[in-house]
């Protein structure tokens, strides 16, 4: 997914800014994105633990899919013929977690969902929204126009000092709950506004016409609660929240329940519920939930000071030969001051307190299956 | 004494047939915040470019390799406590370990401080 040199690499609208404060660039999913600033990844991180950070995540792919009938509801029913999730059931000005399954009952990718009233908002994965895009175009063009929102920035504002410093500038910011979502005025610009985000904190996410990113961008910066945080921390921030990253936790291969994503799955859409089914891979997610499923993935706290990181094979004991499952994000977490990892588990094994081993370097480092999130998140409910 | 470097952005420092090794001022801005080290068991015998120690950032894991042959002598424990001397303090006091020298001649490869400093321009 990497292009090969950096001139084959989107921007975003925000890369001036980026370099103007001195970020440093790598290659993400096709795009040039800040790894990190000066204050480097490690403060990044618990700035926006202790203030507020703000990402540029305007890589993410941005939809509206548009009922031709004009009523949000069967635009709503029709995405749910691709995801598990209960669509329907979203009230206008709310947002939802969900994922494109596939016919094995993998995930494509993971999304979230708004209800802006008279149509749907999607946000997706960068690698995957040329693929998501397709996707809904074969299965929803009956019901739907699918408008790629190119044109807008996406930032996300995270963090306890988070909604004092927007609500200098967007008046209802303070009378958002977790997971409202919206257009909203912000400073002088029309934004679309939820109160979410992926680092575990209170927080919102912005999407803003590209010509105006800079403008509001700037605005925010100039409160000095608020620093710009690049790709490196955001990992370690979501990594601690025990937030599942497409690509790694998650992929074409893992179900919603083998990702421990339950929660995510409506009782509407789950068997006897009033539309059971009718996704892809429904019959094996289905049964996964009655039946459960053969692995799982869990938080794991190493107990040594060794980061156990992805792709790292997971051993029930020190010496076995056979490798009953591997980590598939991992790395240190300021906030904790020690190492985190997840990883996938035979279900008999993913109990809390299990101690499986991860092999680093030719060593088995004991690992403790633990509840996630690692770092409790802030939410406003 | 004097102090050698590699084009891996180690240090040696040269004291008889002692040498101490560490990572550079350069490699430390690289890594960003150090959060663990991983250093050679005492008595081990290293060969030049071998992986000998690991040092790891937020983000990443790094080998720092051998920079010449020869017995570990003495690896620097302070760094298992306080990882993040090699970023205050990557020239001295975040010295990764000490060995003893097999072979003078390897040194004629590393690069003196005007070199290094050329090298990283």
């Amino acid at each position: 997914m990497l292009a090969r040199d950096q001139s084959e690499l989107k921007r975003t609208p925000l890369h001036a800014l980026h370099l103007a404060r001195g970020g440093k660039m790598v290659p993400f999913a096709g795009y040039e994105m800040p790894v990190q600033y000066p204050a480097g990844v490690l403060k990044e991180h618990l700035h926006t633990r202790s203030h507020a950070g703000l990402f540029d995540v305007s890589h993410m792919g941005q939809i509206a899919l548009r009922p031709k009938s004009g009523k949000v509801a069967d635009a709503a029913l029709a995405l749910e013929r691709l995801v598990p999730q209960d669509i329907v059931g979203i009230a206008p000005g709310r947002q939802r977690y969900a994922q494109f399954t596939n016919q094995d009952g993998g995930i494509l990718d993971d999304l979230m969902a708004a209800n802006f009233g008279d149509h749907l908002f999607l946000v997706v994965n960068a690698a995957c929204k040329a693929e998501d895009e397709a996707h809904l175009r074969k299965h929803l063009s009956d019901a739907c126009d699918i408008d790629s929102l190119e044109g807008r920035a996406l930032i996300a504002l995270q963090g306890p000092k988070a909604e004092s410093a927007l609500a200098k500038i967007c008046a209802d910011a303070a009378s958002m709950k977790f997971m409202d979502a919206g257009p909203r005025r912000v400073g002088d610009f029309d934004c679309f506004v939820s109160r979410s985000g992926y680092t575990g904190e209170d927080g919102f996410e912005i999407s803003v016409p590209a010509a105006q990113a800079e403008a509001l961008v700037t605005r925010l910066l100039d409160n000095p609660d608020v620093l710009p945080i690049g790709l490196g921390a955001r990992d370690s921030l979501r990594l601690e929240a025990g937030l599942c990253l497409y690509g790694h936790d998650i992929d074409t291969t893992t179900t919603p329940v083998e990702a421990a994503l339950e929660w995510s799955v409506q009782k509407s859409r789950r068997k006897d519920g009033a539309r059971a089914g009718g996704f892809p891979g429904a019959d094996k997610i289905l049964g996964q939930f009655e039946h459960g499923a053969p692995r799982r993935r869990v938080g794991l706290k190493a107990q040594g000071r060794a980061p156990v990181r992805e792709g790292a094979p997971l051993f029930a004991d020190s010496t076995s030969g056979e490798a009953i499952g591997k980590v598939t994000s991992g790395g240190f977490g300021p906030s904790l001051n020690a190492p985190v990892a997840m990883g996938y588990l035979p279900t008999s094994l993913s109990r809390i307190g299990t101690t499986v081993f991860a092999e680093v370097r030719g060593q088995r480092l004991p690992l403790a299956v633990a509840a996630t999130p690692f770092v409790p998140n802030t939410y406003k409910r | 004494m004097t102090t050698l470097y590699t084009s891996d952005h180690e240090w040696l420092r040269i004291e008889g047939d002692v040498a101490t090794i560490g990572i550079t001022d350069y490699a430390q801005t690289q890594l960003g915040d150090v959060v663990f080290v991983e250093l050679p068991k005492v008595g081990r015998t290293l060969k030049k470019a071998e992986a000998a120690a690991v040092v790891e950032s937020v983000k990443a894991a790094s080998d720092v390799y051998a920079p010449i042959s020869g017995e570990v002598l003495e690896v620097n424990d302070a760094l298992a406590a306080e990882p993040a001397l090699v970023n205050s303090d990557a020239a001295g006091k975040a010295w990764f370990f000490k060995m003893k020298i097999a072979d003078k001649n390897e040194l004629g490869g590393l690069m003196d401080e005007a070199a290094y400093k050329a090298h990283t321009a």
